[in-house]
């Protein structure tokens, strides 16, 4: 029983030493943000790799969720005879959860794996402590340009994932499913409110951050070789995912009381 | 130029260094020596505030290093270079880039001069047209010289070099030796050698610290220390182990 209570403990204790980490980086992060100057180079080659190099897996990603949520909503609805409001219920869930958790999870698997393997490796090679050992502080030349290119990047991957969801599920509707244009149009422009655009963009912006302090504090303590790399990598894919999951339903609470759903 | 006072280290339960004392005068090149695994790395990794002490000073001009935070750190570490063991060159950076990292983070962006001085320190290691290869088509020998280059392009006062011979054949380590010997004679620096080949050591050493069971065991020149009757010494020397020892003197 004792030993049961001590696992615990350590695993309580790990936990909340490994948040303490992760939160310190980030305000060493902002600190250095707002103090130190930018290295421009290094702030344009992580837009590339974050903005641009993502950009095929988050049209695809948002084209066919668009498509599939367009018809099982459409499957549902005209059972009971509203099946024009497939796209007023299509847009509000891509712009306010699917877009945002969807291109969340997308970039960390691809994004966040990469910044985690490379750092990881960077530190396992010595080339952190040569980092360090030629005057630069690995925060500013490592967290910073992935921070603030994440911070950019990530709202208009949303954007940009919402956009195709939707354009997709329109075409499925009125294409295959032959609902009548003007009517989906008509709703999903009703029901659909800016608010709901500034919602998905906010989270994007939370899930960015989450990801990329994840990710750089999983490279930055790896160890022990190639094994500690991978090890850091995965534990970086599935910590970035979990908190993308857990802190969208607190974001949604949170976010719900300052911009409502529905047509008000 | 440095001074180390009773430095320990700990880590996971095991205590590595149980009180060094150490000084390095301006000019001077200190060979450290002893077995693998005794915390000779770690040991450097503290002269250049890589780890932190649990106890102990370490002097650096007169500035004691210990306790100061990353950031403060900077401004000393622009006197120290450091050659680490596998050269821990940036591996998406060719030579050019690596050798001149250090003068573009100091704010120099004149492609001009960062080719000339990229240029010049090749000369000085001997490396010649290597600037567009990239870290990973080097041999192991000149890996050590491009992160030697890197270290020493800011002219830094004191130099460490984590063993620099290790993992290379003779006539590689001994260009090694040459370069080392020919860089504190040509630009005055200070030198401090962590390395286990005592061919290095009395190739480039005017002193001779060996670390022990966490503590400098000896410290003297390399003559003094090829006379010496200790034992322990001995063995280290010859490269004799304590069974090797017993059996000799058994029969």
């Amino acid at each position: 029983m004792a030993r049961l209570f001590n696992a615990l403990g350590g695993t309580f204790l790990a936990f909340f030493q490994y948040l303490g980490e992760v939160v310190l980086l980030a305000a060493d992060t902002f600190r250095s943000i707002f103090t130190h100057k930018l290295r421009w180079k290094l702030f344009l080659d992580q837009i590339v790799e974050i903005g641009l190099l993502s950009q095929l897996v988050v049209v695809i990603t948002g084209g066919f969720t668009g498509a599939v949520f367009s018809a099982q909503t459409f499957f549902q609805f005209n059972k009971i005879g509203m099946g024009s409001a497939t796209g007023a219920v299509v847009s509000v869930a891509i712009c306010r959860e699917l877009g945002p958790v969807l291109t969340a999870l997308m970039v960390a698997g691809r994004v966040g794996a990469a910044m985690s393997a490379e750092i990881g490796t960077m530190k396992v090679t010595e080339q952190i402590d040569a980092l360090r050992a030629l005057a630069v502080y690995p925060t500013d030349y490592l967290v910073v340009p992935r921070a603030l290119a994440m911070m950019v990047s990530m709202p208009l991957l949303v954007a940009e994932c919402i956009a195709v969801g939707i354009a997709a599920g329109y075409f499925i509707a009125i294409f295959m499913l032959e609902i009548n244009g003007t009517y989906y149009m008509a709703n999903m422009v009703r029901w659909t409110r800016n608010r709901d655009i500034i919602m998905g963009l906010s989270k994007a912006f939370c899930f960015g951050i989450l990801i990329v302090f994840i990710s750089c504090q999983k490279g930055l303590s790896a160890r022990e070789g190639a094994v500690g790399v991978g090890r850091a990598t995965t534990e970086a894919v599935v910590n970035s995912s979990l908190a993308v999951l857990i802190c969208n339903f607190f974001l949604t609470m949170l976010l719900n009381i300052i911009y409502p759903a529905g047509y008000q | 130029m440095l001074t180390v006072r009773d430095l320990m280290k700990t880590i996971d339960d095991q205590e590595i260094l149980r009180g060094v004392d150490l000084d390095v005068a301006h000019g001077e090149t200190l060979a450290i020596i002893g077995r693998s695994g005794g915390g000779k790395s770690v040991l450097l990794k503290h002269l250049v505030g890589l780890m932190q002490p649990d106890a102990g000073d370490i002097w650096i001009e007169g500035q004691n290093i210990t306790g100061l935070s990353e950031r403060q750190l900077s401004a000393i570490r622009q006197k120290i270079g450091i050659l680490f063991q596998g050269a821990a060159l940036f591996d998406s950076m060719t030579v050019a880039e690596n050798i001149a990292f250090p003068l573009r983070e100091a704010g120099e962006r004149d492609p001009k001069v960062l080719r000339e001085k990229v240029r010049e320190m090749l000369d000085v290691v001997e490396l010649e047209g290597q600037e567009e290869k990239m870290p990973e088509s080097l041999s192991g020998g000149m890996k050590k010289r491009v992160g030697l280059a890197r270290s020493i392009i800011r002219r830094p006062k004191c130099v460490l070099y984590d063993e620099p011979t290790s993992g290379l054949d003779p006539v590689v380590a001994d260009s090694i030796n040459r370069l080392i010997r020919r860089l504190q004679k040509r630009l005055g620096m200070t030198s401090i050698v962590v390395t286990h080949d005592m061919k290095s050591a009395f190739d480039v050493a005017n002193h001779i610290a060996y670390l022990h069971e966490g503590r400098i065991y000896f410290y003297g020149t390399p003559i003094q220390f090829q006379q010496t009757s200790d034992p322990i010494l001995e063995d280290f020397l010859l490269g004799r182990s304590a069974e090797e020892r017993e059996d000799t003197v058994e029969s």
